[in-house]
């Protein structure tokens, strides 16, 4: 579960913004959407810890992000919060599998291969699994963010622009697997976009 | 997982570090063989003259003098008269006095008449046979009898001259090998010993049947003059079975002093009593190696100028790729990873390719040492040893090169590690 209150942030004395509040229980899904500009990106990065709030509180479960120090806090991001960017990035001189298991040793010192195997079979995967990322469609590689996001059972999941970049058949595939997986792993999704094909299949949204 | 990421980014980018690797692999291979070279050569020059405080030998050039008795390297300077020479040799401040008379040569490796002592000087024995005490008896230095195969037993005629240039063959007197000499390492390896009188009755007897041939000699060898010389009509000339001292010429003493203050004032006092010049192997070695030194730290220079180039190859390729890594970056980050851990990627990836370049360098360092030590083993007799490690100089040089790494890694690393993830991630 994650949830925030009166959470403000400024870039600087021009561009402030400030968010109303969300609840986003384990396995449901909530829908962040807005125009260009209204800090979709920056609420996301702040629920992420990426970026710290001028003022507010974001709780995850019950642990209160904004108060962890630089070096907890990305301990607990790695264990805890997975996140699927806009574009995929990966480290291009790994293969996919070594990929999703780097995502599970950075957060907790072990290589869950076996369950990065698994992951990735269920994402349809299986067969590329010892490509490089770069040889990889973006409908897959955005699937292997997705199998990345999961490797560690977070309590959130994270999704910018997941579908944006997708044509209408891969985006349908992407939305339905981090719907499902989020709710068969217990997590807590939340999704940034202003895809409408997205709009009009989650329900619980927000606009900002 | 960080050392897998840093080694798989260095094979995935090959031109980039096959560039690096290859500047700091020349550079360490440079290095090293300096090093090697260096090390060596002062060993064997400074082994070899341990024993022997001042030479006594003909006038001229007293590194020549030097270079030629007691390295066997350059030709003898002239010769000196054995009677005059004696006289010196028997003076009391003298401990020992090893005299050397060159004539011949076996396959370019040098015949001297000496005595016994020139084994025990340089620390050998006879490991096979025994000493020589005829005349044409020889005991082979332990590198030839490698080299070219003998045993105790075997006979071989001399080369008087240059053997290449078609030196004259001594081919009524053989020589038998009575013994070979244990492994020294040292100038005794390279070398065949005979008596002294091996030496003069050779070239008595060339000169008394082919007395009316003129043949010119190298300039240093030892013939004996007898027939030149202006004798007292009393003068006995039986040169088969008395040996007469008289007119005999050698090539030069070695001499250690049982009073040290021989070795100061004798190179003054020989050259202003007598025909000869006494030279300190100490100073004069001394000279060659200042001589060599400005050349061989011109070569540490050049070669520590094309580890500085390679350590800004390394710094160009980190802080290029650092543009299009810093997602690469940013998602390590958003995947747990601290700051730490990018500046160590950073610098381990820099540290890979110069521990890289430093193994190469010393492999190719040794290649390199070895080819030279066949040359200069063919032209000089004097062999390296490519398998030797100097860990002092070596470590130094490792962590030189560490050190490289470091630098050429520091201003990336710091790039990586104030990485502004949220940014890099919303302005993509």
């Amino acid at each position: 579960m994650i949830t925030t209150q009166n959470l403000q942030f400024s870039y600087n004395s021009k561009q402030n913004f400030s968010f109303p509040d969300l609840k986003c229980e384990s396995g449901n899904t909530l829908l962040i959407t807005g125009n260009s500009g209204k800090g979709k990106t920056t609420l996301l990065h702040l629920l992420g810890g990426l970026l710290t709030p001028t003022s507010g509180n974001i709780q995850i479960d019950d642990t209160e992000i904004s108060k962890l120090s630089p070096s907890k806090l990305d301990a607990f991001r790695g264990k805890n919060i997975g996140m699927v960017l806009q574009k995929s990035y990966f480290v291009e001189a790994l293969s996919v599998l070594d990929n999703v298991i780097l995502a599970s040793w950075l957060a907790t010192g072990k290589k869950a291969k076996e369950k990065a195997i698994q992951l990735l079979t269920q994402l349809d995967l299986e067969n590329q699994i010892h490509k490089l990322p770069a040889q990889l469609s973006i409908g897959q590689q955005q699937r292997v963010n997705i199998a990345r996001a999961l490797i560690n059972n977070p309590k959130v999941i994270l999704a910018d622009e997941p579908t944006s970049s997708l044509d209408d058949d891969n985006a349908q595939i992407v939305a339905d697997l981090l719907a499902n997986l989020a709710s068969k792993h217990k997590a807590a999704l939340i999704i940034v976009t202003h895809d409408q094909r997205l709009k009009s299949k989650f329900t619980n949204a927000i606009n900002l | 997982m960080i050392g897998k990421i840093a080694w798989k980014n260095m094979w995935f980018k090959p031109l980039n570090t096959v560039l690096s690797v290859l500047l700091l692999t020349a550079s360490v291979s440079i290095i090293t063989v300096l090093i090697l070279l260096q090390k060596q050569f002062e060993e064997q020059f400074t082994s070899s003259m341990d024993d022997i405080d001042l030479v006594l030998g003909a006038k001229g050039s007293p590194l020549q003098l030097v270079l030629s008795s007691v390295y066997q390297i350059d030709a003898p300077p002239g010769n000196i008269n054995y009677l005059e020479a004696k006289r010196w040799m028997e003076n009391p401040f003298v401990a020992s006095a090893i005299p050397l008379a060159y004539g011949d040569n076996y396959k370019g490796y040098k015949i001297i008449g000496t005595t016994p002592e020139y084994i025990s000087k340089y620390g050998g024995k006879v490991a096979q046979g025994n000493v020589f005490q005829k005349d044409f008896e020889v005991v082979v230095g332990y590198e030839i009898a490698q080299n070219l195969g003998l045993k105790v037993g075997d006979t071989f005629l001399g080369t008087h001259g240059d053997a290449e240039e078609g030196g004259e063959v001594h081919e009524d007197k053989p020589y038998t090998i009575v013994g070979i000499a244990s492994k020294t390492g040292k100038i005794l390896d390279n070398v065949i010993l005979s008596n002294i009188e091996s030496v003069w009755n050779m070239h008595d007897h060339d000169h008394s049947h082919e007395g009316e041939e003129e043949h010119v000699h190298a300039d240093g060898e030892v013939h004996n003059h007898e027939h030149d010389h202006e004798h007292t009509a009393d003068c006995d000339h039986d040169h088969s079975e008395i040996v007469s001292y008289e007119g005999k010429e050698i090539t030069a003493v070695l001499i250690k002093f049982r009073n040290k203050m021989g070795i100061v004032t004798w190179p003054r006092m020989i050259p202003q009593n007598t025909e000869m010049q006494a030279a300190s192997p100490a100073i004069e070695i001394n000279r060659l190696f200042s001589l060599f030194g400005v050349g061989l730290t011109a070569l540490q220079y050049l070669a520590y100028g094309i580890m500085l180039i390679s350590g800004i190859s390394i710094f160009v390729a980190l802080y290029n790729t650092l543009k299009e890594r810093k997602f690469e970056f940013a998602l390590l980050r958003v995947n747990g990873a601290t700051r730490f851990q990018l500046l160590k990627l950073v610098l381990i990836e820099s540290l890979l390719l110069c521990i890289t370049g430093f193994v190469f360098g010393m492999i190719f360092g040794r290649i390199a040492l070895y080819f030279i030590s066949l040359s200069s083993q063919a032209e000089f007799k004097m062999a390296f040893n490519p398998y030797q490690f100097i860990w002092d100089k070596e470590g130094i040089l490792f962590l030189i090169t560490l050190f490289v790494g470091v630098l050429a890694a520091l201003i990336p690393a710091i790039k990586a590690y104030y990485l502004n993830i949220s940014k890099t991630l919303a302005n993509a």
